[in-house]
């Protein structure tokens, strides 16, 4: 023992120790942050993959759905697990590659009744949920619970990403007040989707979380990344904190978390 | 005081990590001696100390293939 690391950690995590930004006090850091993942879908897969290759210590998984051969051409931790709750096939996936990874699976939706007590429990939470609901859901109770959030949302060749850190920066209220309406926007099933793109956008999200939970570079707060796959563009939107922001501005709107709210969530 | 640590039979760049996880637990100003019998660890850590902003106040050939690197911590 070195540092308080074992032979096999010395060696899994030696190119983040040598890092001068991250050494042995940042990867200790990774291994004692608790990072929750909402879905683990096209943007989960990347994010829980390289998040557990990171060593972030525990892994919270919430997602309520089973793995379907449709998934397969984006969702590259879930091989050979058809018909397999996504978030077990997540777990045996984080486990074969870092058994240092404490993996807690939530096989539920996510709720307005589960969602503070859920989240209390974490350092951050990154939202790979791929519908209005759950987003508007996680960012608000983000808000109210002072959770950091890593936000990210693909459609057919395009992505974005954005950090909030509340009550610090915007949220994502701040710049899109509310859902459009049920319908006006296509899902991924109906619009379909560049298998690489949850890929990109799932691994800023991760990038934001490890840099967020080792306290080094510049955090997209305030800032929106829009990727354009198909002109290979990144290009990044300003965001202000909004002072009339239904979630986080000087006299907020929503002060707990009303089902209603939410209205009819659709699948994570 | 001096602390040393032995890493005889480690190569790199478990060399590097290593010297850096023990300078991690000790105090600005100490002093570190590492014994070393990789060849290229000789010039490479002292190298990649250096650039971490750590003084080498001395490199002994204490042997064959044995050296003892003395490192202040910056």
């Amino acid at each position: 023992m070195l540092g308080g690391f074992s032979e096999e950690q010395i060696k899994r995590y030696s190119r983040h120790i040598i890092l001068p930004e991250v050494g042995g006090k940042g990867q200790k850091k990774l291994l004692s942050s608790k990072v929750l993942c909402i879905g683990a879908g096209g943007l989960g897969a990347p994010i829980i993959e390289y998040l557990a290759a990171a060593g972030v210590g525990r892994l919270g998984i919430i997602d309520d759905d089973t793995v379907d051969l449709s998934n397969l051409q984006r969702q590259v931790i879930h091989g050979g697990n058809v018909g397999k709750p996504k978030v077990e096939s997540a777990k045996q996936f984080v486990n074969n590659l870092n058994p240092d990874i404490d993996v807690r699976t939530y096989s539920e939706r996510l709720n307005a009744h589960n969602v503070v007590d859920i989240f209390k429990e974490y350092d951050m939470v990154v939202d790979g949920s791929d519908n209005f609901a759950t987003r508007y859901l996680v960012n608000d109770a983000c808000v109210l619970t002072d959770t950091p959030l890593s936000h990210g949302s693909i459609y057919r060749f395009e992505g974005q990403v954005t950090t909030i850190i509340p009550h610090k920066g915007p949220c994502y209220r701040c710049l899109f007040e509310h859902a459009p309406p049920p319908g006006m926007v296509p899902s991924c099933q109906e619009a379909g989707v560049l298998g690489v793109l949850p890929g990109i956008i799932g691994l800023i999200q991760a990038t934001e979380v490890v840099k967020y939970l080792l306290g080094i570079g510049e955090l997209l707060v305030g800032r929106l990344v829009y990727y354009d796959a198909l002109n290979m563009t990144f290009d990044e939107i300003k965001m202000r904190w909004n002072r009339n922001c239904p979630a986080c501005g000087e006299k907020p709107k929503i002060t707990s978390i009303q089902e209603e709210i939410y209205g009819e969530s659709c699948r994570i | 005081m001096v602390t040393e640590l032995d890493l005889k039979g480690d190569v790199c760049p478990y060399t590097f990590v290593k010297t850096k996880l023990k300078l991690e637990e000790l105090e600005i100003g100490e002093e570190l001696a590492v014994t070393f019998d990789h060849a290229p660890a000789v010039e490479n850590v002292p190298r990649s100390l250096k650039n971490e902003g750590h003084k080498i106040l001395g490199i002994e050939q204490m042997g064959d293939h044995l050296w003892k690197v003395r490192i202040r911590k910056a």
